[in-house]
């Protein structure tokens, strides 16, 4: 950034206020607005859910089963989309819905980003045979196949949301490493870090608290990335019948139930699709966006 | 060369051994086999006979051992269901997902590329936003949504294709659509990242100097070194498709690999899924030492250690 966006203040200092600059930078992004907007509107849908439909997501009421949707001739007042083969509200089912997938995306990112960044560092930092070790790790996590490493272990350990979660989280950590590594390899010879060296703070202090927050941006990207994989993941998995199991309304689960029924009542294979499509598409928007905006910033 | 290709070749081996141990553990240590051979309305005197008779009482690196020589013989194991050699049962099924794989990474490729190239012939341009746009649509999109939304399109309103089984070509043209569409975005946007870097490199622009015509330029020299990343990605993608096809292959019920694996996972048929996760993991191994060897080749500078 040029030192003319940085008018120094009374005192002749320069003034760096970066979280004032990325959100000018950030207001004029249409892509990175409009994927944080969607993905706020999804993240309050699915938090207000309880306040914003009177149905319970789990109770079948077996007398409105498969009701239409109101654009459609034959629709039941009080369900706007309709009811799945349960009679169960579906806008209610597709808001609990965006519970599950938001929780899953934070969660197993939280713990795939954890994995993989403390590999990353540790690689990147060390050199030599510690990440030659690693990298070895990195390169066979990445040669199996994932989806299906995912569903045998799903298939063996019984589908629930907390295995869903622990196994995506345990393997999607591949990106957050291999950037990781190469961020860290960067910063290891930079000033700051042999100035911490030098005054004797602990490995720990060094990784989390100096070379991470200097590394954060390109993490934060591979953060989202893998936010939307993990939610298309878990989809993917409950599709199956290998995930989240019935009841519970999770997008994947409700469009494998409604394939049944899918060529006399679409409707209930669009709308499930389409919430995944639109969060992910958000998400992936975001951290486009971020790409974009700190790339610009650094340089 | 031949010190690159050893390394690699090392490196290679290595990693397939790993996979082996995992997918002995995901047999072996996750699960207790003789249970699972054993079946629900065994006693425990048979669990017991069978740990005895299939040597599942052996300590760990022993069968690590034998299963590793078995291997190498070939022999992966027999199904606990049908009691057929493993090898046997995904020989009969491997031609149809292989058909899909190269159907989709070839519909994959002569989509993205084409497009890759316009946006970056045009930078900012409609052509580039649009191809823009429809990557990260392409990234978005669940890929058993997008197959059960060109079923109800092509296959229920239009009457056009075949919407399930794999008996002739027609069945295999919404699931390549499906399937390919989902490597796509990665191609497109590499083919114009490399591109736009060849097209501003110095050789272009001396290329162009000399008076040369441009499409000439484009393709013999442009397009070229453009799409020397792309193999690599290209190698990767076909790799993961065969892991992707068992969504797909699911949807449009494709007597395949992933439609076997998916039917053995639903009843714990553990050596099939175990045989399957460690070829694939294999073949992808391999493709992944070619395309690096490949580009080595391709290009003398990535033969230096890195």
């Amino acid at each position: 950034m040029s030192l003319a966006s940085h008018p120094p203040d009374d005192a002749g200092r320069i003034v760096r206020r970066p979280v004032a600059d990325f959100a000018r930078a950030a207001s004029r992004h249409r892509g990175f607005l409009i994927g944080a907007t969607v993905l706020l509107l999804f993240a309050l849908a699915a938090l207000l859910a309880p306040l914003l439909t009177p149905f319970d997501p789990y109770l079948p009421d077996v007398g409105n089963r498969l009701k239409p949707p109101v654009w459609q001739a034959d629709s039941l007042a009080g369900h706007p989309l309709g009811t799945d083969q349960l009679g169960r509200d579906y806008l209610t089912r597709l808001l609990y819905g965006g519970q599950i997938s938001l929780l899953i995306g934070f969660t197993s990112v939280a713990i795939s980003g954890t994995i993989g960044i403390t590999l990353g560092l540790l690689a990147g930092y060390f050199g030599g045979r510690v990440d030659a070790v690693i990298s070895f790790i990195i390169t066979t996590r990445l040669s199996m196949p994932l989806v299906l490493i995912a569903l045998a272990v799903v298939a063996i350990a019984g589908g629930s949301l907390t295995t869903v979660i622990l196994v995506i989280g345990l393997l999607l950590w591949d990106q957050f490493a291999v950037v990781a590594r190469s961020a860290t390899q960067q910063a290891r010879s930079a000033d700051y870090v042999r100035a911490a060296r030098a005054i004797g703070c602990s490995l720990p202090h060094i990784l989390f608290r100096e070379i991470l927050p200097n590394i954060a941006p390109p993490l934060i990207v591979v953060a989202t990335v893998e936010m939307a994989n993990a939610i298309l993941l878990e989809a993917a998995l409950s599709f199956l019948g290998l995930g989240v199991q019935a009841p519970l309304p999770s997008w994947g689960l409700m469009l494998s139930e409604a394939k049944t029924f899918m060529f006399f009542d679409p409707w209930l294979i669009t709308l499930p699709g389409l919430c995944l499509f639109l969060l992910t598409m958000a998400i992936n928007l975001l951290g486009d966006g971020l790409r974009d905006l700190t790339r610009r910033g650094s340089g | 060369m031949w010190a690159v290709i050893l390394r690699r070749l090392t490196v290679a081996v290595m990693v397939a051994l790993a996979v082996s141990v995992v997918t002995f553990g995901l047999s072996h240590v996750a699960i207790d086999p003789a249970l699972a051979l054993a079946g629900d309305s065994a006693t425990d005197l048979d669990v017991e006979a069978i740990r005895e008779r299939y040597g599942f009482d052996r300590p760990l690196v022993v069968q690590y051992a034998d299963y590793l020589w078995r291997l190498l013989q070939l022999d992966f194991g027999t199904s606990y269901l049908t009691n057929r050699p493993v090898l046997e049962m995904i020989a009969e099924r491997l031609p149809a997902t292989a058909l899909l794989a190269a159907l989709s990474i070839a519909f994959a490729l002569a989509l993205a590329i084409p497009l890759g190239v316009s946006a970056a012939l045009r930078p900012d341009s409609i052509v580039d936003r649009f191809a823009l746009f429809f990557a990260v649509a392409g990234q978005s999109i669940p890929n058993f949504w997008a197959g059960l939304l060109l079923i109800l399109l092509f296959g229920v309103q239009l009457r056009w294709l075949p919407i399930s089984g794999s008996d002739t070509l027609a069945h295999f043209v919404l699931p390549m659509i499906a399937l390919g569409s989902y490597a796509t975005p990665a191609l497109m946007r590499l083919t114009r990242a490399g591109m736009l870097d060849v097209l501003a490199s110095d050789y272009i622009r001396t290329a162009r100097a000399m008076g040369l015509s441009w499409l000439s330029i484009l393709f013999r020299w442009g397009l070229r070194n453009a799409l020397l990343p792309v193999i690599s990605l290209t190698a990767v993608q076909f790799g993961f498709m065969l892991g992707g096809s068992i969504i797909i292959e699911s949807v449009f019920a494709i007597q395949g690999i992933g439609y076997l694996a998916w039917q053995s996972m639903s009843r714990a048929d553990m050596p099939v899924i175990q045989a399957i996760v460690l070829m694939i993991s294999l073949f992808y191994i391999t493709l992944t030492l070619l395309a690096d060897l490949l580009n080595a080749w391709a290009d003398p500078r990535l033969r230096t250690p890195a």
